[in-house]
């Protein structure tokens, strides 16, 4: 057995890796990511006279569980049907047994990339508010992302946001169907005790997820984790989208907090409630996540209403400059 | 983890080298000694800056400690890979110059293996070092290169098996010859008297019995189906930086 040339060594891996696509409609293109799972690569698809992305699977499943999470995780596409959430166009396997799905092919550029590119506040925390749109639709259909983090989301050249990578996401519905304990997506206002549910496909104390964006109890490996713990990535999205400076401002700093909250029961109920609270940011009204004291409203009031209230002061000011001349 | 990426074949070395079959004890070392021995020689020339004769002399000591002091029998999956444990046994052996002193006494007289280290001695003094890469991802790289030629040396006869003799004639030419001189498949055809179609369909085959052969590989050099998992992923370079 004779040693292969490194250069030999990278083409054999190459060929090795390179999904054979004879049996399916598609010609293969470049590899654009890769996964945890698996890689994802461009694809054209002649009939339809399109580019798809198609994501492979790295390894053959012969158990089926591979092909049941990678079928699971188009099925969670599919019941997505958003702007927000890139949709699945096919399934299947191929000859040498590792599963593959087809889906649109997003171009843009990931969130932080685009984000770096927005000079000021309120158009980085617009651009958050779209990445929670989808988040929160994903939410009202009993489905959770669970990995929510900047190479995640894509901006295309228009603006739009798009949520990738569901595979690790968790149907709250089905669960329940299949009689696991599954809790809404959007918790109830009252703290629940934990329970021990799993998610097909990941058992209970298996932990999936990114360090970094991930809450505290899906890092322990909790089963039962909920919409609250996209709430805690959509946070660290928000803390980095508005920036160390920003953060200064006590309002804000407290809804990242507060998104952030190491209980999921002191965070927010769901994206939507995070969103409105930014809204109300943006809009210089007051915030739930932060209690103003009278000087702050104040001030805020002030900041808010500048305009009328400068008009008021001059009027106030021509008018007092009218009576002490008239007095003289 | 349950289940499996594909049908059990052979059985890992791990429990192979305990079974109470000679001719699968065999097989298994065989297995073994061709994955390895090239990694664990030039990781010893390089790690521990050993010349040629006394890397060649720990090798081989390697392999004989191995048997002899029964080491797989500790080796536990749920805590490193085999490939990690292994580097380490070695690691061990060659900070202990007391022990290199007695390696006779203590391979308990083993018969050296048939090994080509002159071989391997001018592949690695032609081969130039990348100058940031550590031990270990050396040792892994020299590793991913020995299972690969050792699933290469099953693929003509694998293919034969299966009646497509040709399929690996044309591999060969396309995936392992210089990349400047591919010839195209219409070329390939023309060569082999087929048509392009089958050429197509042949170097697919090939693919995909090597890739086969290489996830059976390391079925059989791993301890659990989370360790295939991680080393299928090494090998094909998914986790490489």
């Amino acid at each position: 057995m004779t040693a292969l040339p490194d250069a030999a060594l990278s083409r054999l891996v190459r060929a090795l890796r390179t999904p054979d696509l004879s049996e399916t409609r598609y010609l293969l293109g470049r590899e654009v990511g890769r996964g945890g799972m698996g890689s994802v690569w461009e694809a054209d698809d002649p009939e339809l006279g399109r580019s798809v992305a198609l994501k492979v699977l790295d390894l053959p499943d012969s158990a089926g569980d591979l092909s049941a999470r990678l079928r699971r995780e188009a099925r969670v596409l599919a019941r997505l049907e958003h702007p927000g959430v890139v949709p699945v166009h096919d399934v299947g396997t191929l000859p040498d047994g590792r599963p593959w799905y087809a889906m649109k092919l997003v171009r843009g550029e990931r969130l932080d990339a685009a984000a770096a590119r927005l000079s000021t506040l309120p158009e980085r925390l617009r651009l958050f508010l779209r990445v929670c749109e989808p988040v929160a639709f994903a939410h009202a259909r009993g489905v959770v992302h669970r990995d929510l983090k900047p190479s995640n989301v894509m901006v295309g050249p228009f603006g739009e946001v798009l949520v990738l990578d569901w595979g690790i996401a968790r149907l709250l519905e089905e669960e329940a169907s299949e009689g696991r304990p599954g809790p809404p997506a959007a918790p109830p206002t009252e703290p629940r005790e934990p329970r021990a549910a799993a998610a097909p496909g990941t058992a209970a104390g298996t932990v999936l997820g990114t360090p970094g964006y991930m809450a505290p109890e899906q890092a322990r490996g909790d089963g039962d984790v909920d919409g609250r713990a996209d709430v805690f990535a959509l946070g660290v999205l928000l803390r980095e989208l508005a920036g160390p400076e920003a953060l200064r401002a006590r309002r804000l700093a407290a809804i990242v907090a507060k998104a952030t909250a190491e209980r999921p029961a002191e965070r927010y109920g769901g994206a939507p409630a995070l969103a409105a609270d930014v809204v109300r940011y943006l809009d210089g009204e007051p915030v739930t996540a932060y209690r103003e004291r009278p000087w702050e409203r104040a001030a805020r009031f002030a900041v808010r209403h500048r305009v009328a209230l400068l008009l008021v002061l001059a009027y106030l000011a021509a008018r007092a400059a009218i009576l002490v001349l008239y007095r003289r | 983890m349950t289940g499996g990426f594909f049908p059990p074949t052979r059985a890992s070395v791990v429990d192979a080298l305990r079974s109470g079959d000679a001719a699968e004890r065999e097989r298994a070392l065989e297995t073994l000694v061709a994955a390895y021995w090239r990694p664990v020689y030039r990781h010893v020339r390089r790690k521990w800056g050993k010349g040629h004769e006394e890397a060649a002399d720990l090798t081989q000591d390697f392999f004989a400690e191995l048997l002899s002091r029964h080491l797989l029998a500790r080796f536990d999956p749920g805590k490193a890979r085999l490939r990690t444990y292994l580097r380490l046994c070695v690691d061990g052996l060659a900070a202990n110059a007391a022990k290199a002193a007695s390696r006779q006494k203590r391979g308990g007289g083993a018969a050296p293996l048939s090994l080509d280290f002159e071989g391997a001695r001018e592949e690695l003094e032609r081969a130039a070092p990348a100058a940031d890469e550590t031990p270990e991802r050396a040792f892994e790289r020299e590793w991913v290169r020995s299972v690969l030629a050792l699933a290469l040396e099953r693929l003509p006869s694998a293919l034969e098996g299966r009646g497509k003799g040709i399929a690996f004639a044309l591999f060969e030419l396309c995936e392992l010859g210089a990349e400047a001189e591919v010839p195209s498949y219409a070329e390939l055809a023309a060569r082999f008297g087929v048509s392009v179609s089958d050429v197509t369909n042949g170097l697919s085959l090939a693919r995909r019995e090597l890739r086969r052969i290489v996830l059976d590989l390391l079925r059989e050099l791993t301890g659990s189906e989370e360790e295939l998992r991680l080393e299928a992923r090494a090998v094909l370079g998914i986790d490489a930086p």
